[in-house]
């Protein structure tokens, strides 16, 4: 199985989640890393200590900014010219639209949301849980290429200290790829105490209703010694600072103790924040996804319960 | 400016959503609703309309009964709908969806394509970035802010690594993000209007669709087996009635969190 991974790169630093597919890809045999952007062929070499033993390379400006037409046409070029049987991408929002971009550029089957990935008599198997993760379906690709993408943080990065031969490579940019511009990029800074290190997080969704509710959150955290996390849709509506979003476009956490306030638990929320020990979820709406996947569930208006328990645990510890 | 909304059909989230074993398809025979964030995408073309004028079209495949969940989105002020509804497009994967959906909107020729968040039942959030391939038109995603200027589109998106803004000539294609606005309720008046609103039934010939490019025989991707994930461990359930502050407190430390 010859797999090309997709690896995307941020302030010349090769990404953790693209790493962890090429580890998995590289168990599988000759997996070959794709870099592309300005400065490629240099971060390329890298893909070598993570598994890769070939590292295609494209340094097209047309590739500067991270947006994903351009990508396409790049990835279509490269899976003619080498044959692949396999383009495996760890999700992200330009990822997602790169593998979907190229499965209908080449006529190819997109399976999303992998959490695992296995060869089983030469053929590529993957695992999707579905529907809410309520159901776990092993899913497969009728031909090639098979492109796959992989959730956030499926797998984790193997440095095995190897070396890649770089390739590069050219390609002919179509010309619909160009018309969307990058006009303005502003980069957040995180500021505050880091809600990656807390062990105790009290997180609020839209069910809050209002930015001002945070400050319930906010009076229970410190009566816990936690910190204050927010999903991203409260986060776009700019309730809440961006540095303490968790989900896919977010903060991976995974305290002991995880407090969802009207959060729904849509998926890529959960990606952010199912590796908590404990999960407690309040929510008004007794069907809310996230029910689905916490170990204690409150039906109820959080803003009713959140101050109690706020009196109950300031009591507790006086 | 025309601008077509692809909307999807999904159980309703009070239905327990299941897998057919024997078809391995998702069972929609259940209660069934318009997608949720789809009406964030309608929401968003009915604003456009509203500062610039123009004509909203919905565009959905799925089965002949998603006509009642189109009449939701008609209510709230849409024009019209086209659903392509054809046994030969049941069990289409993306690529086999991606097809149609870009054969449907070749017919419109909208200015403007939106798309929602993602569906609730097929999860992808992806399906906007291959019907733009299809179309050939620029994309963009996850917008959670939107201006429309004569001629030109320009949206502002979240990624992992702050906020870009992007700008793309029309035609184009967008995906929006749940954040970008709060949708409307029906009015009674739209409600009414809505049954007399034109729905348009397709069947894949109308669009000149081969048989074996949708459904699956028009997917590349198989669902091979079922199985269950793992589980979290069992469940406490607490439904409010005062005492739930309490209860969480007393969970809390009974396993030592504190």
């Amino acid at each position: 199985m010859r797999v090309l991974v997709f690896l995307e790169h941020h302030e010349g630093q090769l990404e953790k989640g693209g790493l962890g597919v090429l580890a998995k890809a590289a168990t599988f045999g000759n997996a070959a890393g794709v870099v592309l952007g300005p400065g490629a062929s240099d971060l390329a070499a890298r893909a070598g200590a993570f598994g890769a033993v070939k590292a295609y390379a494209c340094d097209d400006d047309a590739l500067a900014v991270p947006l994903p037409q351009p990508r396409v046409d790049a990835l279509a070029a490269l899976v003619e010219k080498t044959g692949a049987d396999a383009v495996l991408f760890a999700a992200s929002v330009l990822a997602a639209d790169v593998a979907a971009g190229l499965a209908a550029r080449l006529d190819a089957g997109l399976n999303w949301d992998l959490t695992d990935l296995a060869l089983v008599d030469g053929e590529l198997i993957g695992k999707r849980p579905a529907l809410g993760d309520t159901v776990l379906v092993d899913v497969g690709w009728k031909g090639s290429p098979r492109i796959g993408l992989v959730r956030s943080g499926a797998f984790d990065p193997v440095e095995t200290g190897g070396s890649a031969e770089v390739e590069s490579f050219d390609f002919a940019a179509e010309n619909f790829s160009a018309l969307a511009t990058l006009i303005e990029q502003t980069q957040e800074e995180s500021s505050g105490p880091s809600i990656e290190d807390a062990e105790i997080i009290v997180a609020g969704g839209r069910g809050l209703g209002s930015p001002e509710a945070f400050s319930l959150l906010e009076e229970l955290a410190a009566a816990l010694g936690g910190a204050v996390a927010a999903t991203r849709a409260v986060v776009d509506a700019g309730w809440y600072p961006y540095s303490t979003q968790v989900g896919q476009t977010g903060k991976n956490v995974s305290p002991k103790l995880y407090i969802a306030c009207g959060i729904s638990g849509a998926i890529q929320h959960k990606v952010g924040m199912q590796g908590s020990g404990t999960i407690i979820a309040i929510n008004k709406d007794p069907n809310a996804p996230i029910f689905d996947f916490c170990d204690i569930s409150v039906v109820g208006d959080l803003h009713q319960i959140v101050p109690k328990l706020t009196e109950l645990v300031r009591s507790n510890r006086a | 400016m025309k601008i077509a909304v692809c909307v999807k059909q999904v159980p309703d989230a009070t239905v327990h959503k299941r897998i057919d074993p024997a078809t391995k398809r998702l069972d929609r025979s259940g209660e069934a609703t318009l997608n949720p964030t789809d009406l964030n995408a309608v929401e968003e073309a009915l604003r456009i309309k509203e500062a610039q004028g123009g004509e909203v079209v919905l565009v959905s495949l799925g089965p002949a009964k998603a006509t009642d969940s189109l009449r939701k989105a008609l209510a709230m002020g849409a024009d019209r709908a086209v659903l392509v509804s054809d046994d030969a497009a049941a069990g289409s994967d993306l690529l086999g969806t991606c097809r149609v959906l870009a054969a449907a909107l070749e017919r419109e020729a909208a200015d403007l394509v939106l798309f929602g968040q993602a569906s609730s039942d097929g999860d992808g959030a992806v399906l906007w970035a291959a019907v733009a391939d299809r179309l050939r038109q620029p994309m963009i995603s996850q917008v959670a802010s939107l201006t429309v200027d004569a001629g030109s589109i320009t949206g502002k998106r979240q990624t992992e690594h702050g906020y870009d803004v992007i700008s793309a000539p029309l035609p184009a294609v967008i995906g929006v993000s749940d954040a970008i606005n709060e949708p409307r309720y029906p009015s009674l008046k739209g409600i009414m209007g809505a049954k007399s609103k034109p729905q348009e039934s397709l069947s894949l010939a109308d669009l000149g669709v081969e048989p074996g490019a949708a459904g699956e025989a028009g997917s590349e991707t198989t669902v091979l087996e079922l199985g269950s994930p793992p589980s979290r461990g069992d469940q406490i359930k607490i439904e409010d009635d005062g005492s739930a502050a309490q209860k969480i407190l007393d969970l809390v430390l009974e396993r030592r969190l504190l």
